[in-house]
């Protein structure tokens, strides 16, 4: 039977130049008839490759016939089966690489869109007050500690007292979310949905206590005479710099530090706020993935008047979503690529005022498989700028392993952790998301909050381990 | 929490505050600071913790209104709270038997100096403090701070109390006048640290200074508050606030520090229009 052929359908957005000026969501999101019609794009297959490319396995197919028949409030609570941050995921999850790369009606024409259908329901279930808590487990008389209110503490604390037992988020900030807070701006993630997510996990009894930097305000080991469990989400978030000259110039930010002031310390509505930021002309950020493309767009909203990315390797290597670097481009965004800045210069006063760069071209592939990027001799040329963002990465905060004895860590300062349970060098502590894997995804950082959850439940009730998955033996030798 | 359970006027523009925080109270270590935001629009500002009480549960902020954030903070009451306290926030004071140590603190600073003192005595070091400043009505903490040393020095700039002259003029006569000086500890206004360590340096005393930078987070995320010490980038937040202050950049510290001047002004010119006018004890 031929099926009429639907294109996949887009989301209806602020126009760029409307857009560039304010720090609203970009799309608006599908409507229901539209959701109706993409979803009926789906063949539901019998063996979906999807739910295999999905990190937390939800249950695709089902969700998306919910959408087409109607239940938009049934596809949400589906979703939430398996995912507890179903709005954040279907806006910043890079669907492209994960369950619609491999969806099969992606094969002949575009792939379904899984995300956008995901965002749709879970958008539908908060905007018409449908959110219900599930039913608690008896409580167990457990108690559990979560340091770091990001996707990955926020995950185990919901799975966790879901199971009945008593838990408590430490937070070093004011606020929740982790990245989602402070570091994806408003017109990407607004706030209001960020906090709707946290405000659930929170009715499902859950306690958040803010400005708790653990490994000062209580060590690991304190919290270990207090806690059955502990579970370490701290992220990935100590700043790297260049290391070129003139990089502690007034007008050089980090990305976490721009992004930062901007969105938890609402720097664009200073002086009504009293975080201020810089007025820019002319911005420079280092960098090519998500965080450099938000910093760009960021630039934009706070006024700037001509923002360049500057990325040492060619388009293709860009690390950014596809979705991302076209947002920027259409604002306004101008990519400086096989570009590398080699000094920062600086006026009397200390402020940056111009970046040396040279072009660079690709050599031979390195150790990732991407073709290197080689400098090219004499190509050297300067540019004016008075604010450069430099997002080139985060790494590990070394704070908790220096306080917590016993605690091992990896060369780069990672948490070393089980791949299966999540648990450290140290029993009852385990560790998830950024923090062992170094910067990548929310719904890797949600996953591994899955992971461990379950076998957090497990230790504190006593339960043993599950047999170890008989092909990767070597690893899972233990009690 | 949070709550203000003392209030004390200093001299001009300088307030004390004893703050509820049981658990920062307990935790704290001498040199540590704490972020605090008066209220939801806040910005965060970081105040060094001047001491601390156990068995009341209460940190001690002793700070100098020069701006928007400090001049409301200022306004507070006791009963009001502020709406976040977070911390103990860097590194602890390194606390040995050195042997003599001289602690000098200049305006404000003496409040960070006063905890550093303490701890230096209790490791049973002979204290000798300097406190400066510009004249008689401005001078903090007289009476902790004798409390807290072995023997203590006072200057003014203006003369009207103590020495005429700078703390470091002190220092340089306990000098002359041969005192063996094991280490110093200098802790004020930028350019008085540079003066100390510059004549600290001739004689090859070891001196750690506490630095201000412009910070945000204050736990290592943003790196706003990077100097250079020794020809490296270090964050003051979980790197310090302590350094080596024979090492320390200052040139590149002041001008860091002045990054938001035509905003800060913005802001305070705004806060005393909507208050009316400037008073606030
Ligand atoms: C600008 C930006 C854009 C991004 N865009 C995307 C995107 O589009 N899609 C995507 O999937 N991913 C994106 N990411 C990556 C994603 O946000 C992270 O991978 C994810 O947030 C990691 O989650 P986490 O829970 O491990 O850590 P985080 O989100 O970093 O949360 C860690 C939390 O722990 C707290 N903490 C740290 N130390 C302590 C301590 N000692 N005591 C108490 N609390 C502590 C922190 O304050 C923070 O709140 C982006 C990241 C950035 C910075
Ligand atoms: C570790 C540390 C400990 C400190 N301890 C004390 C203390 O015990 N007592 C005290 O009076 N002051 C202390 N300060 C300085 C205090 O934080 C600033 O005076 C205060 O932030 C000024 O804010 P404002 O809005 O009132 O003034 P603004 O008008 O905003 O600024 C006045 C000046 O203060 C500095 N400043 C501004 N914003 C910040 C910020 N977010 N962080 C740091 N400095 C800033 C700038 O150099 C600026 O030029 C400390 C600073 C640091 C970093
Ligand atoms: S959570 Fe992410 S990967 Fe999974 S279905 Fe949703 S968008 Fe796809
Ligand atoms: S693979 Fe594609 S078509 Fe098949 S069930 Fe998943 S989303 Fe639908
Ligand atoms: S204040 Fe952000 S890193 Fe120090």
């Amino acid at each position: 039977m031929p099926r009429e052929k639907i294109p996949r359908q887009q989301m209806p957005e602020q126009e760029a130049d409307v857009r560039r000026h304010n720090f609203k969501e970009v799309p608006f999101g599908f409507t229901p008839e539209l959701a109706q019609r993409e979803a009926s794009r789906c063949l539901f297959c019998k063996k979906p490759k999807c739910v295999a490319g999905c990190p937390v396995n939800i249950d695709i197919p089902a969700f998306i016939r919910l959408i087409k028949e109607g239940d938009f409030d049934g596809a949400a609570k589906k979703l939430k089966e398996e995912n507890a941050l179903p709005a954040i995921c279907g806006r910043v999850c890079p669907q492209e690489e994960q369950c619609e790369i491999v969806c099969v009606t992606g094969i002949k024409d575009e792939p379904v869109a899984i995300g956008r259908l995901e965002r749709f329901a879970a958008d539908y279930e908060r905007d018409n007050n449908l959110v219900t808590i599930p039913k608690k487990a008896p409580a167990t008389g457990k108690k559990a500690a979560i340091v770091g209110c990001g996707p990955a503490g926020l995950t185990v604390a919901g799975e966790l007292a879901k199971l009945g037992h008593d838990v408590t988020i430490y937070e070093a900030l004011h606020q929740p979310g982790g990245v989602l807070m402070y570091g994806i701006p408003e017109f990407r993630l607004p706030k209001a949905i960020v906090n709707a997510e946290v405000d659930y996990v929170k009715k499902l009894g859950v306690e958040i206590i803010y400005n708790a930097v653990i490994g000062r305000y209580l060590t690991v080991d304190e919290l270990q005479g207090q806690y059955d469990s502990i579970f370490l989400g701290t992220g990935a978030g100590l700043p790297y710099f260049m290391n070129i000259p003139g990089e502690n110039l007034n007008g050089v930010y980090s990305a976490n530090e721009y992004l930062t002031r901007s969105n938890l310390m609402r720097a664009y509505l200073f002086p009504e706020y009293d975080t201020p930021v810089v007025q820019s002309k002319k911005v420079a950020v280092l960098g090519g993935g998500n965080v450099a493309m938000d910093s760009a767009r960021t630039a934009l909203r706070l006024g700037a008047e001509e923002v360049n990315i500057i990325y040492r390797r060619s388009r293709k290597e860009m690390p950014a979503r596809i979705e991302e670097v076209h947002h920027a481009e259409e604002e306004g965004v101008v990519m400086q690529l096989l570009t590398n800045p080699t000094e920062l210069l600086g006026d009397e006063e200390g402020w940056v005022k111009g970046m040396r760069c040279i072009r660079m071209e690709l050599g031979e592939p390195d150790a990732s498989g991407r073709r290197r990027p080689v400098p090219i001799e004499g190509s050297e040329f300067e540019i004016e700028v008075d604010t450069v963002v430099v997002s080139i990465g985060n790494g590990a905060n070394p704070l908790i392993p220096q306080t917590t004895e016993g605690l091992d860590t990896n060369k780069w300062g990672n948490i070393i952790a089980d791949d299966q349970t999540c648990v450290t060098s140290k029993p009852g502590v385990y560790a998830g998301g950024d923090i062992v894997i170094g910067a990548a995804t929310v719904i890797l950082a949600m996953g591994a909050g899955k992971q461990a959850s379950q076998a957090m439940h497990r230790y504190m009730m006593g339960i043993p381990e599950p047999e170890p998955e008989p092909k990767d033996d070597k690893k899972d030798d233990k009690k | 929490m949070n709550k203000i359970v003392m209030k004390k006027v200093l001299s001009e523009g300088v307030k004390e505050f004893e703050i509820e925080s049981p658990q920062i109270a307990k935790s704290r270590h001498a040199g540590q600071f704490v972020i605090v935001r008066a209220n939801e629009k806040g910005e965060r500002i970081p105040l060094t913790i001047a001491d601390a009480n156990v068995e009341k549960g209460t940190i001690t902020l002793i700070f100098q209104e020069v701006g928007k954030s400090t001049m409301l903070m200022g306004s507070f009451n006791e009963g009001d709270s502020f709406l976040d306290v977070v911390g103990p926030l860097g590194k602890p004071t390194h606390t040995e038997n050195f042997g003599t140590v001289v602690c000098m603190g200049g305006g404000i600073g003496v409040a960070p100096m006063h905890p550093i003192a303490q701890a230096l005595k209790q490791a049973g070091n002979r204290v000798i403090a300097i406190i400066g400043a510009r004249s008689k009505e401005l001078l903090i903490m007289e009476d902790r701070i004798k409390a807290a040393s072995h023997e203590m020095h006072i200057s003014t700039d203006d003369g009207s109390f103590g020495v005429h002259g700078f703390v470091t003029d002190v220092l340089q006569s306990l000098i002359d006048k041969g005192e063996k000086v094991d280490l110093c500890v200098a802790i004020g206004p930028v350019p008085m640290m540079n003066a100390s360590c510059k004549l600290t340096k001739q004689y090859d005393i070891p001196t750690v200074v506490s630095l201000n930078p412009i910070m945000v987070d204050g736990t290592g995320m943003c790196g706003a508050c990077r100097v250079t010490v020794g020809g490296k980038t270090r964050f003051v937040c979980v790197d310090g606030p302590e350094f080596n202050g024979h090492e320390v950049d200052f040139v590149e510290l002041v001008k860091r520090q002045r990054a938001y001047l035509p905003q800060e002004r913005e802001a305070r010119e705004q806060y005393q229009h909507e208050c009316g006018h400037h008073n606030h004890h």
